[in-house]
């Protein structure tokens, strides 16, 4: 019965009442004064006619990293720390892009841009601005903890600071790194005794890297899906040291692989290339692994609490560090923590961007879905005997 | 308290039935009788009763935490777990406490009506010295809700294991109205009579939804054909001259339904008939919508008992003359039954359900047609010579029920899910047209994959038009086939409709919100079948 009266309705158009939602108190409208703007092409440094992270096409971009709701393709120019470059390019192929060091000075139209450790992943930067003696920070992504891989934050004083909140709440609270992997070796030297393949995902830019230059190779090899050691060898490259690792081939038959690990990328999780693996125990490293939900829906057996961007305290910590007089809030818990920081009387905005921080399911590029689906990645059951 | 800590975050790292009942006997093998005891109950939903409000809870945790508490409340939204909040925010142990699972159930306990400030240093000090396991497994026993991923039937089997005993025996020993409390580990397990308590009841026997057509069981001549009756299904027993009602989510319901009280003199001693709790009136069965209106009352009054009277539909008997019959094929219990309801007059309390009359499938599949007239679910097909098992079990007894109910809605408002679901959107309220206006009707949960519910988060996220507490309301844009049960009129919704066991079949990804179905629609339903 419903279909031919559902028709009827057809002629019937919505006509919504659209109530901005309550957040909107907090957000920032830029105005042609402030000296980075929050535009629809991305945040615009007008005097230089410079974008950052822009995520539509522009003349000229300056990259905070490599990841790709940060860096995008279809820019004339970018600029990138040299550290940052090679993974830049290998992703978005042929662009025109220049490269700084850290600390380096660029002057443009009398703005002055300089690159400075962000510590989230290997060449990861937060872009300071400085025009006229008034300083602002563009952070992008960024942690705290040394992780022994990507350069270290540094903090730099500025009067406006723009930063992420992925993980602005209270309830996010990160263990030393040294602890986490103490866990993940153990977890991996027990499958190993248990003649189980050790499976663990993170993501390919980054994570990957960090996790790998904190296993214990004494345990067993290390195996790597295509989208992880695609970069390794990106990196490998730039005259980076990672421990071996063995890109996971159908060559391989699929019982060489126990007591062994193999790390990937979350889109390989639960996808026909992973369920190959036999017996297998999987973890996810991530900073949503906080969450019981989260690790229940995952349906995986470890949660490992491992992430790159900033815990809550150490946000507060940053936050109150710079100095900064103005805080403009981006991707994550947006409306919370500026609410939150204007509590605490500091003159704080929520901003719109398309940033979107650390994904549970996806990895950070489409790379690792395209190498999902290459064949030659995919292990040989066949050669089992 | 250790161990328990670590039974549940082992229970908690995996999804494999093995492990987890290894894990439980595991457990069972090192804590002692009264902690096992406890262990069960909890397991089983006997929490103690709770002593401490929540709110306070959230106060002190957000104080102790140096966090204002609408940033802690805004974090329990996002975390979906009350408990689990209150862990995770909470500054570092700065002391280690080691008790027994049972001493701090005592110790909550022991809070029943103290003065505020008391029960705050309790439960400080409780934080104060365990570890985050520890903590998030004693706000539990707090808060309750205890979703530990393990079926009460998990826990049966493996204190089975643990104990030698067949499952069936456990499963029966652990019903009724026991708490660590009134009984013993040994007087509920290990005693030689378990049928002591003259209460307690027989684990039901569920049936499986039939997933093929009914020529697959073979000839009709071995199965018995009943209706399916939608009221609530119930044990009531007879013994030593008490009447006891049995709800089948294990809940005493004897003062509930004073109708059946005469029972204990009518019925001989040693008899128990599984049967339905059914709204009837006037040789009919009334709606499922009238027998609502007396669950969940505290006093059964006099108006209640004439506007929504009800009888025993009896579908079996499990114990005879003081014997457990449940091991004796059904047709034999059923000849039983029949007697038992003939020789002694119930006046009506006690009506046998009706065996159809099914020579081929398809006399079946059109009583099953005809089931709504009836005012009932669809059919049961029990076979004939099966025993009465405890639990689901496939392959005796198959329920037949009628197709559901449907409308196509406008999801207009998401909420956010909690335990395994926290994070994403998956309570949507939905809408049907009436005029150019939207009106809700139904909330729904269920019916939808993983996979969709991450889509539609994903869609919610980036169509939030306003913020009501943690309701969102969305643009009125995806279309979604609500299946459903029962309607019923209604004064308390907007809609005027109430629906019985609403869910999503689909997300009608192929439908515009204009294509919705209407207000009116709905009305139709309820004047054909309400």
């Amino acid at each position: 019965m419903k279909s031919s009266l559902a028709n009827q309705n057809a002629h019937l158009v919505v006509s919504p009442k659209i109530t901005k939602p309550s957040t909107a108190r907090y957000m920032k409208k830029s105005t042609s004064s402030d000296l980075l703007q929050f535009t629809p092409k991305g945040i615009w440094c007008e005097q230089a006619d410079i974008y950052i992270d822009p995520w539509k096409p522009v003349k000229k971009a300056m990259i905070t990293h490599g990841h790709a709701d940060h860096s995008r393709f279809g820019n004339d120019h970018y600029l990138a720390t040299a550290s940052a470059a090679p993974v830049i390019k290998y992703r978005l192929g042929d662009i025109n892009i220049q490269t700084v060091d850290y600390g380096e000075k660029t002057n443009i139209n009398g703005v002055q841009f300089s690159f400075h450790p962000a510590g989230h992943i290997l060449g990861s930067a937060q872009i300071r601005v400085e025009y006229k003696g008034e300083v602002w920070v563009a952070s992008g992504d960024y942690k705290l903890e040394d992780d022994g891989f990507a350069e270290p934050f540094e903090l730099v004083k500025c009067n406006a600071f723009i930063t992420e909140s992925t993980f602005g709440l209270p309830v996010y609270d990160w263990r030393p790194q040294a602890e986490v992997f103490a866990d993940i070796n153990a977890w991996w030297r027990k499958n190993s005794e248990d003649g189980k393949v050790t499976f663990i995902t993170g993501y390919s830019l980054g994570k990957a890297q960090r996790i790998l230059d904190n296993l214990d190779t004494s345990i067993g090899k290390i195996y790597t899906h295509g989208a992880v050691e695609n970069i390794n060898e990106v990196i490998r490259g730039q005259g980076i040291k990672l421990p071996d690792t063995i890109r996971v081939t159908k060559e391989i038959p699929v019982k060489d692989y126990v007591g062994h690990l193999i790390l990937a990328p979350p889109s390989a999780l639960n996808s026909a290339w992973m369920k190959k693996f036999k017996p297998i125990s999987i973890g996810i490293a991530s900073g949503w692994m906080t969450l019981r939900g989260a690790r229940r829906r995952k349906a995986v057996e470890r949660g490992f609490v491992l992430s790159d961007h900033v815990d809550w305290k150490d946000l507060n910590k940053v936050i109150t560090a710079t100095e900064a007089e103005k805080i403009i809030v981006t991707h994550g818990y947006t409306s919370i923590y500026t609410k939150y920081l204007r509590e605490q009387g500091i003159d704080a905005y929520a901003a719109e961007t398309e940033f979107t921080g650390e994904s549970i399911d996806a990895d950070d590029s489409k790379e690792a879905k395209d190498a999902d689906n290459k064949e030659r990645e995919t292990p040989n059951v066949k050669n089992k005997k | 308290m250790k161990n328990f800590a670590h039974l549940f975050t082992q229970l908690d790292q995996t999804t494999k039935t093995l492990k987890k009942v290894a894990a439980l006997v595991d457990y069972f093998g090192k804590v002692d009788d009264r902690d096992r005891l406890w262990a069960m109950a909890i397991l089983s939903h006997r929490r103690p009763k709770r002593t401490v409000k929540t709110s306070l809870m959230r106060q002190w945790a957000a104080e102790l935490s140096n966090v204002p508490l609408w940033l802690f409340e805004d974090s329990y939204h996002v975390v979906g777990d009350l408990a689990e909040t209150i862990a995770l925010v909470l500054p570092p142990p700065t002391q280690q406490h080691i008790k027994t699972l049972t001493e701090w159930i005592n110790d909550v306990k022991s809070l029943d009506k103290k003065e505020e400030e008391y029960k705050r240093e309790v439960v400080v000090n409780a934080w104060n010295g365990l570890t985050y396991n520890e903590r998030f497994v004693f706000n539990k026993l707090i808060t309750g809700s205890f979703r530990v991923g393990v079926s009460q039937k998990l826990m049966m089997r493996a204190l089975a294991q643990f104990e030698g005993q067949e499952e069936k025996t456990i499963a029966h020993r652990l019903m009724g109205n026991w708490t660590p409390d009134t009984i013993t580990y040994d007087e509920l397990i290990r005693s030689e009579n378990p049928l002591d308590d003259i209460s307690r009841p027989y684990p039901f026997y569920l049936a499986y939804a039939l997933d093929n057509t009914p020529e697959s069981l073979g000839s009709p001549n071995e199965w018995q054909v009943e209706r399916k009756w939608d009221g609530i299904r119930g044990q009531v027993i007879v013994r030593q001259n008490n009447l006891f009602v049995w709800s089948r989510g294990e809940e005493l319901v004897t003062d509930k339904f004073p109708e059946y009280h005469p029972l204990a003199d009518i019925l001989p001693d040693g008899t128990v008939i599984d049967g339905e709790i059914l709204p009837f009136q006037n040789g009919q069965p009334l709606s499922f919508n009238v027998l609502q209106t007396r669950i969940g009352r505290k006093n059964v009054t006099k108006k209640i008992l004439e506007s929504a009277p009800v009888i025993l539909m009896a579908y079996d008997l499990l114990e005879y003359e003081g014997k457990d019959i449940r091991t004796t094929p059904l047709g034999e219990r059923r000849k039983l039954l029949e007697k038992i309801v003939k020789e002694n007059d119930t006046k009506g309390i006690v009506v046998l359900s009706k065996v159809l009359d099914i020579e081929e499938w398809g006399e079946a599949a059109k009583e099953r047609a005809n089931s709504r007239q009836h005012l009932s679910e669809g059919l049961m097909i029990k076979k004939l010579n099966s025993e009465y098992r405890a639990g689901r079990k496939r392959g005796d007894w198959w329920k037949w029920k009628i197709d559901p109910m449907t409308i196509d809605a406008v999801m207009i408002y998401a909420q956010q899910g909690s335990g395994r679901r926290a994070n994403l959107y998956t309570d949507y309220t939905f809408a049907v047209w009436d005029g150019d206006a939207l009106v809700p009707f139904t909330k729904a949960y269920s019916g939808l994959t993983d996979k969709e519910f991450n889509k539609i988060t994903a869609w919610i996220r980036k169509n939030i038009r306003e913020k009501f507490g943690p309701v969102r309301s969305v643009n009125p844009e995806l279309v979604f086939e609500i299946a459903f049960e029962g309607i019923n009129k209604s004064s308390r919704h907007k809609s005027g409709v109430a629906l019985r066991f609403p869910r999503m079949l689909r997300w009608r990804t192929d439908k515009k919100a204009e294509e919705a179905n209407t207000l009116e629609d709905l009305k139709k339903m309820l004047e054909l079948y309400g």
